[in-house]
């Protein structure tokens, strides 16, 4: 600190003033001498008082020992030490308020950190905050604050201050601007809120930034608020409810006061003074500008102000929407807003494309609804229609898609999900948005789709969770396989709008050329053996893949948790075969007569088999046609013998 | 099954049990009695047991083919036509089990020895006169010699009763394994099961097609026979007809002059308009399951 000042008074050598009526004069003999210095704790400083600057001061008329009290009367030079000044001697109500406040009390239990009254007002040259070069004028009350308060500061580093670049925000801020740049001194500065002297944190009761009080202490100003915010609340009831009302910091964060939300004297019932009539249409394109009250009314925004989303008007302008700016929901809808961004919707809207699906092509205008409510069009019941809108076959999104899925909304309808949702009417079911999310819509080649191959275990495994664990924990997953080759994921087998009951015989049939796509031998081999015969045949009660390997906890044979394994494999076949043993296990089920050398038994006995037939064939058609000849001369010779 | 009554007849031997004649029937009309009534019931049989097995079994074998799926459909789906299956299986077991229990009766009856039984004129068995038909046969189909005189069977119908019996035994055996695999898996190792689908399958295809076209061809559709010869459903056979497909057998009776104990009149016109209406039915699907065989094997093989 560099303001403890009149610690000691030494006099000069040849001093001999006598210390019985003391003018400023007689102090300032000594002091008013540029070179003067004290010492206290062994170190030295000036004890210069400007006579000039004290005489511009406030206290130009008080006496020197009106503040040194304790110095009335005393001998020159007077002791090294002289009392602190006490200021509440004359500023009662100050220092009383200034006693209870953070720095009073920082100060009364000896922080060093803490200010004193003259670390803000300063000592011999203090000016009234009316004179700009005061340091507690308006447009010095930041700076003055900053000096402890700015980031960086010691007591930004070492004490507990909840909020951070208090000075920066506040500059940036409406109140900053209008005082800083536009040097409108009636801009609300540090003090304006926090109080000069009563600074206490928003936690108590007493504090201006309390809960309770940041009404009163805002409309200080702004003082018809409430005009602007009747849609919020009405009137008074702003005080009087302040527990239950939103606080203005609530809306309009501390510091980072904008008018981007909000604003200024826009009212709904001022737009509605034009847009209520039904007649209004748009000069531009003629289509209706007509707003109905009872409309907005179920609207998830009947609470939010016209000029909250048509920001951008100018109320001082007759027609006030004349310089109104495009509906930007991102505005409040931040992170939604975001996605959508980054998502195919998003990239095709910021290109410009006419087809672009925007925020109100899905979720509608004034009317907009939460997809909660039954009447929206997000509504998931509501949502493969939303989505048919563009993605019909033969609509504007399904006529530039080049990719393999077609049909997708017939398909989905006649899916497992699109039966649930539709026609069991279970609104958990999952809808087009539970997989390709709603607002972060990406194709799947893209490695931040939630359909992407690498994502999809995780988006299925959203509501199918058990499935899914199952699943990683199998070779099919990538977390086990790790030799590189292809792996299927879930719409591999599934499919992705064709999703069917698994125990839907086109599923438990189709399973096993799904299968086959990858395992292409072991599924021809599965087909030349009893079960797969019966299965071509178009009947499912017979062992498929899934059966004995198991469906999404598939494992390798040589796994000891494997259906198939040494351990499990006539437990597997019991399912069917209840008399099952091990040696019946022992059944080749892939077996194929067409490998010597795996199946050399199989090999010779077909090929055994198919020599017996040929050869029998060969000798009795032999046999048939040379008997041929003699047979037809025989008949004619028969029917010559009987006319 | 009437195995006592006097129309039975010996399969083995030559002396059948005689049948006297009508009285009242003119000589001209009588016909020669071949088939004894057993032997006729159990061809019948064997024909409806014989074309469900194939019809069933086949659409396992070709199940590949869009035409296996519409038998299955047709015999009320796999299981049910499993179920056929081995009811065709067991008349099959049961039309067997009642030959032999017919040879070992005739054995007893007519006191033979098993080598007169096995090795007699009459007997089932392969002999001398079957390699001399056989190439007395090949002569004359090249036009170097004349008609063999034939006996009571053919070398080509014991070749086709031999078939037969073969056929049983091994797709019967191997019909079994596969029918309780549960049982025989518990001594025999699980690949027999493969081994014995293979066999079971490919014998039975061997059957099926040689049934339809070497035997229906034998029997049925020589030009001299054709459309059909229905002598296994009647029992019987025009006198001159057996002349002359018979010689030395009807020689051999002549001789002996037993021939008028064999002389018996023709069945009734409704009774042959039926045989004739089941015969059709039988060599109808006979064919058409050739049909599906050449179709599944030639063009719809994968």
């Amino acid at each position: 600190m560099r303001g403890l000042l009149f610690a000691a008074l030494v006099c000069l050598a040849g001093s001999s003033l006598i210390a019985l009526a003391q003018e400023n004069a007689d102090c300032l003999g000594c002091h008013s001498d540029p070179t003067a210095t004290g010492t206290r704790d062994g170190k030295t400083f000036s004890v210069h008082v400007s006579e000039k600057g004290f005489g511009k001061s406030v206290h130009a008329e008080v006496p020197c020992v009106g503040c040194h009290a304790d110095l009335a009367g005393t001998d020159f030079p007077h002791a090294e030490d002289p009392a602190p000044v006490d200021c509440a001697s004359c500023h009662g109500d100050e220092g009383a308020v200034e006693a209870k406040s953070l720095h009073g009390k920082a100060a009364a239990r000896g922080d060093p950190l803490a200010p004193r009254c003259k670390t803000c007002h300063g000592t011999h040259e203090i000016l009234t905050p009316k004179n700009p070069q005061s340091t507690v004028a308006p447009l010095n009350v930041p700076y003055l604050c900053g000096r402890c308060h700015q980031e960086g500061t010691a007591v930004t580093q070492q004490r507990t201050i909840h909020q951070s670049s208090i000075l920066e925000n506040y500059s940036e801020s409406i109140h900053g601007e209008g005082l800083l740049r536009k040097g409108l001194i009636v801009a609300p500065n540090c003090a304006s809120c926090h109080t000069p002297h009563s600074i206490l944190p928003h936690t108590d009761p007493a504090s201006s930034i309390a809960r309770a009080n940041i009404a009163e202490t805002c409309t200080k100003c702004h003082a018809m608020i409430e005009m602007v915010h009747r849609k919020v609340i009405q009137g008074a009831m702003w005080e009087r409810e302040a527990h239950v009302l939103p606080a203005c910091v609530d809306c309009h964060q501390p510091h980072k006061i904008r008018k981007v939300y909000y604003t200024q004297g826009m009212a709904d019932a001022d737009c509605l003074r034009c847009h209520a009539r039904a007649d209004l249409r748009s000069s531009k394109d003629g289509r209706s500008l007509a707003v109905h009250r009872e409309a907005l009314a179920g609207s998830r925004h009947s609470k939010v102000a016209c000029s909250q989303c048509h920001a951008g008007v100018s109320p001082s302008l007759v027609r006030p929407c004349e310089t109104v700016k495009a509906v930007e929901c991102a505005a409040c809808h931040a992170e939604v807003g975001q996605q959508y961004v980054r998502s195919m919707h998003g990239k095709l809207q910021a290109a410009n494309d006419p087809n672009a699906p925007t925020c109100a092509e899905c979720h509608g205008t004034h009317q907009v609804k939460g997809r909660l409510d039954p009447t929206s069009p997000t509504f998931p019941a509501n949502v493969p229609d939303l989505c048919a809108r563009c993605h019909r076959e033969g609509e504007r999104a399904a006529v530039r898609y080049t990719g393999t899925q077609h049909q997708i909304i017939e398909r989905y309808t006649e899916s497992i999900h699109g039966k649930g949702l539709l026609q069991s009417g279970l609104t958990v079911t999952a809808t087009c948005t539970s997989c390709h999310t709603a607002h972060g819509v990406l194709p799947k080649s893209d490695p931040g789709s939630s359909v992407n191959a690498k994502n999809l275990p995780d988006t299925c495994g959203r509501c199918h969770h058990g499935i899914e664990e199952e699943f990683r924990k199998s070779i099919h997953s990538a977390s086990v396989s790790k030799a590189g080759k292809p792996l299927p994921i879930c719409s591999d087998c599934h499919t992705a709008h064709t999703i069917q009951r698994t125990d839907a015989s086109g599923f438990r049939l189709g399973v096993m050329t799904t299968c086959g796509k990858c395992h292409a031998d072991v599924a021809e081999s599965y087909f030349e053996t009893y079960h797969g015969k019966v299965a071509k045949l178009g009947y499912t009660k017979t062992a498929k893949c899934y059966d004995c390997h198991g469906a999404h906890n598939i494992l390798p044979v040589a796994d000891p948790r494997s259906s198939l394994s040494r351990h499990n494999v006539v437990d597997t076949c019991r399912k069917c075969h209840a008399g099952a043993n091990r040696r019946f296990a022992g059944y080749l089920t892939h077996a194929t007569h067409h490998d010597p050398k795996k199946y050399p038994f199989l090999y010779w006995t077909f090929w055994g088999m198919t020599s017996l037939l040929v050869g029998t064939f060969v000798v009795g058609g032999i046999h048939t046609l040379l008997w041929l000849p003699r047979a037809l001369q025989l008949r004619r010779e028969h029917r010559r013998g009987k006319p | 099954m009437s195995a006592t009554t006097e129309a039975d007849a010996p399969v083995l031997v030559p002396v059948p049990v005689p049948v006297p004649a009508v009285e009242t029937a003119p000589a001209a009309e009588l016909e020669f009695q071949r088939f004894t009534r057993l032997h006729r019931v159990l061809h019948v049989v064997m024909i409806v047991s014989f074309l469900s097995l194939a019809l069933t079994g086949l659409t396992l074998k070709f199940s590949y083919t869009g035409w296996a799926g519409v038998v299955s459909r047709f015999f009320g789906g796999f299981q049910s036509a499993g179920y056929v299956h081995r009811v065709g299986a067991v008349l099959m077991f049961g039309l067997f089990s009642a030959h032999l229990v017919d040879l070992v009766r005739l054995k007893r009856r007519e006191k033979l020895s098993i080598l007169k039984l096995l090795f007699g004129p009459d007997s089932m068995m392969f002999n001398k006169k079957d390699l001399q038909d056989f190439l007395g046969n090949l002569k004359w189909f090249l036009g170097k010699g004349p008609r063999p005189s034939y006996g009571r069977w053919t070398y080509w119908e014991k070749f086709d009763y031999f078939a037969v019996f073969w056929g049983i035994a091994v797709i019967g055996l191997t019909g079994l394994m596969l029918w309780f695999s549960e049982f025989f898996t518990l001594f025999l190792p699980g690949w027999f099961l493969n081994v014995a689908t293979i066999i079971h399958s490919d014998e039975a295809l061997l059957a099926v097609g040689f049934i339809f076209t070497v035997h229906f061809y034998n029997t049925h559709l020589r030009p001299e026979k054709f459309p059909m010869d229905i002598v296994v459903f009647t029992g019987r056979m025009p006198l001159e007809e057996f002349k002359s497909d018979k010689p030395a057998e009807y020689a051999a009776l002549v001789k002996a002059g037993t021939l008028e104990r064999y002389l018996v009149p023709p069945q009734p016109e409704i009774v042959v308009r039926a045989i004739r209406i089941f015969g059709w039915t039988a060599l109808t699907v006979g064919f058409s399951i050739v049909v599906w065989i050449i179709y599944a094997m030639v063009f719809a093989y994968r």
